[in-house]
């Protein structure tokens, strides 16, 4: 991976990297990797090709062209229901925020893919499961908008497990709310390209995740509507090989491509230059 | 087993008693009028002592009460239905119903989803939980409204969109992103009603619109109760509370702006008056529509942008303690 800039080291450590674990299994084929090793393979199994989970951070660190600039960077959440499960809701994101070093489970900013000037979001997992409340339905937004403004094509890497369930049907309507900036947008003529990555599923995946010109899918990442454990309970059979992959998903004609991590940015800057350019290239 | 089913339990047998000595009145010389006074007075208190104070868990049985109206119920009250079947591509989904009616004179496209009444039509229905194709199904219909410069009607009333095999092979995901986009921009007023169960994104992929009514019972939620307790709580026993927790109920909704118009219920839920709930649903509708139709179709648009645009709760950190 690409040297760490400034502005990624503005926030807190992960603490993973932090209790550095020298080694680390892989959970596909359970071979033991050296992590120094693992992560300059931008983190995907070099026997097996797994692709493990990797954060916004790293994830931009990946795309853009080392130009990134973050927007609305101290939007947080409220506490709309006053939510209370096993902990209160104001406690779980203070937890995750320790955790992740992240104030939200999405970044958005500007910056370049291989020259071409984009707005970028980026989930990420590690953040409440990436889930979407008002804060990553209102930082999409935002981001959509502002590329409308500035007449940038949109990237949109989406990782998260649905609507965050602690914010309700708030956090359903942000569903809505992207969706119809996406709509908006789609008016300029500008691109928006998706990328799904580990996991993409529910409310994120049935709204802006599925909403791009050009869907493109990382290698190996579960993708769906439903959880593979609410479809395990409801139809109790068993479930077809790689069921919901990336590759599942090739093959029934739900995404565009899939693309390897190693790939993905020059990828990107092939359907972004195309999508974009006014004159063909020589 | 539907907790209001049993509460109410008392009370139907009484009423049931009453009806007995109404028609035992009529027809024999003996007069009961005495007691069937007292016992209506009594049926009256008992439907207060079990319905004035509904908790949010009685409200979500309430929603699914095996005699409450349902989406076809409604669209069966409007003039002239004509059913549309078919997504053109894979099968017609009966757990959604659509078509074009009358609204007292007006055309309107109409959407519905269709739970059953009982074992048989559930297994007809899906239990009201549509598969990709029906969602495509519905986006046909938006596309004619669009089309044929009509209003759009929808009715929702769905435990969520089906979680299966097929469904994620066709696309249950981008099913509902397209729809959801579709109904962004339809250029025709678009008025929801939520009848029943609204089930997370699933209900929203016929639920975006200009003017959202729901029904006093109704629930509205980003995750069934059920299922939400055993994600949050890991334990399905949990759903009593999570339903409490979710805010789903009618007049938390309409606090969130989330809904428009809250349409009151009789004593006792929407099955004891079928009929007045359909015809004050339907005049709610009538009444919006006529509010809507004069807008010009960008002003309409624009309108539902900023409806869905104003709602969330966020704020901008003014301590960055966290992120150091």
């Amino acid at each position: 991976m690409s040297p760490t800039p400034n502005w990624l080291r503005r926030r807190s450590p992960r603490p993973e990297a932090a209790t550095d674990a020298l080694w680390e299994i892989c959970p596909a084929c359970s071979e033991r990797l050296y992590r120094k090793d693992l992560d300059q393979r931008l983190r995907v199994c070099p026997r097996c090709g797994h692709h493990f989970r990797i954060g916004s951070l790293e994830r931009i660190a990946l795309l853009a062209d080392g130009d990134f600039q973050e927007l609305a960077q101290n939007l947080v959440t409220g506490d709309p229901l006053h939510w209370v499960d096993r902990i209160p809701y104001p406690q779980k994101i203070a937890n995750d925020r320790a955790r992740s070093g992240l104030l939200e489970a999405a970044v958005i900013g500007l910056c370049s893919i291989e020259g071409v000037a984009i707005g970028l979001g980026v989930m990420d997992f590690s953040f409440r499961g990436g889930t979407m409340g008002s804060v990553v339905g209102e930082k999409i937004t935002l981001l959509i908008e502002e590329c409308a403004r500035r007449r940038r094509p949109v990237v949109i890497v989406c990782a998260s497990g649905g609507a965050r369930m602690e914010e309700g049907a708030i956090a359903l309507m942000q569903m809505a709310k992207t969706s119809a900036a996406v709509e908006r947008f789609s008016d300029t003529g500008l691109p928006l390209v998706t990328v799904l990555t580990d996991p993409t599923t529910g409310g994120v995946s049935a709204s802006f995740g599925f909403q791009g010109d050009v869907i493109v899918a990382e290698s190996g990442a579960a993708i769906g509507f439903a959880g593979r454990r609410v479809i395990d309970q409801t139809i109790r059979q068993k479930l077809p090989e790689g069921f919901q992959s990336a590759e599942f998903l090739l093959e029934k004609g739900q995404v565009d491509m899939v693309v390897r991590r190693s790939e993905l940015k020059s990828a990107l800057g092939g359907i972004l230059r195309f999508l974009t350019a006014t004159a063909v290239p020589a | 087993m539907n907790v209001i089913v049993e509460l109410e339990k008392p009370l139907t047998e009484l009423e049931a008693k009453i009806d007995g000595l109404k028609k035992l009145n009529e027809t024999q010389r003996v007069d009961f009028s005495g007691e069937i006074r007292a016992l209506e007075e009594r049926a009256q208190q008992l439907k207060r002592e079990i319905f004035s104070n509904l908790t949010a868990w009685q409200r979500v049985h309430l929603a699914r009460h095996p005699k409450r109206p349902l989406a076809m119920d409604y669209i069966a009250a409007l003039n002239g239905f004509v059913e549309l079947h078919g997504d053109r591509a894979f099968r017609d989904d009966p757990a959604i119903v659509a078509g074009f009616a009358y609204l007292e004179g007006m055309p309107v496209f109409v959407i519905g989803q269709q739970k059953g009444r009982d074992t048989k039509e559930n297994l007809y229905r899906n239990f009201g939980m549509p598969h990709p194709e029906g969602y495509r199904k519905a986006q046909r219909v938006m596309r004619l409204a669009e089309k044929f410069k009509r209003p759009l009607l929808t009715f929702i009333d769905t435990p969520g969109a089906y979680p299966g095999i097929g469904a994620e092979e066709r696309g249950q995901s981008e099913a509902i992103a397209t729809s959801l986009r579709l109904m962004a921009g339809l250029s025709v007023p678009i008025v929801a009603n939520v009848t029943g169960e609204g089930g997370s994104g699933g209900a929203l992929a016929i639920g975006l619109g200009d003017h959202i009514i729901m029904l006093q019972h109704a629930v509205y939620s980003v995750a069934s109760p059920e299922p939400a307790a055993a994600i949050l709580w890991h334990d399905a026993t949990k759903a009593e509370e999570a339903a409490t927790r979710l805010r789903l109920t009618s007049d938390e909704l309409f606090e969130f702006g989330i809904v428009d118009e809250v349409i009151r219920e009789p004593l006792g839920g929407a099955h004891r008056d079928v009929a007045g709930v359909i015809r004050s649903v339907l005049a709610a509708d009538r009444r919006a529509l006529d509010a809507l139709t004069p807008l010009a179709p960008d002003a309409l648009v624009d309108r539902r942008y900023e409806k869905y645009r104003r709602l969330g709760a966020h704020a901008e950190l003014v301590h960055d303690r966290a992120a150091r």
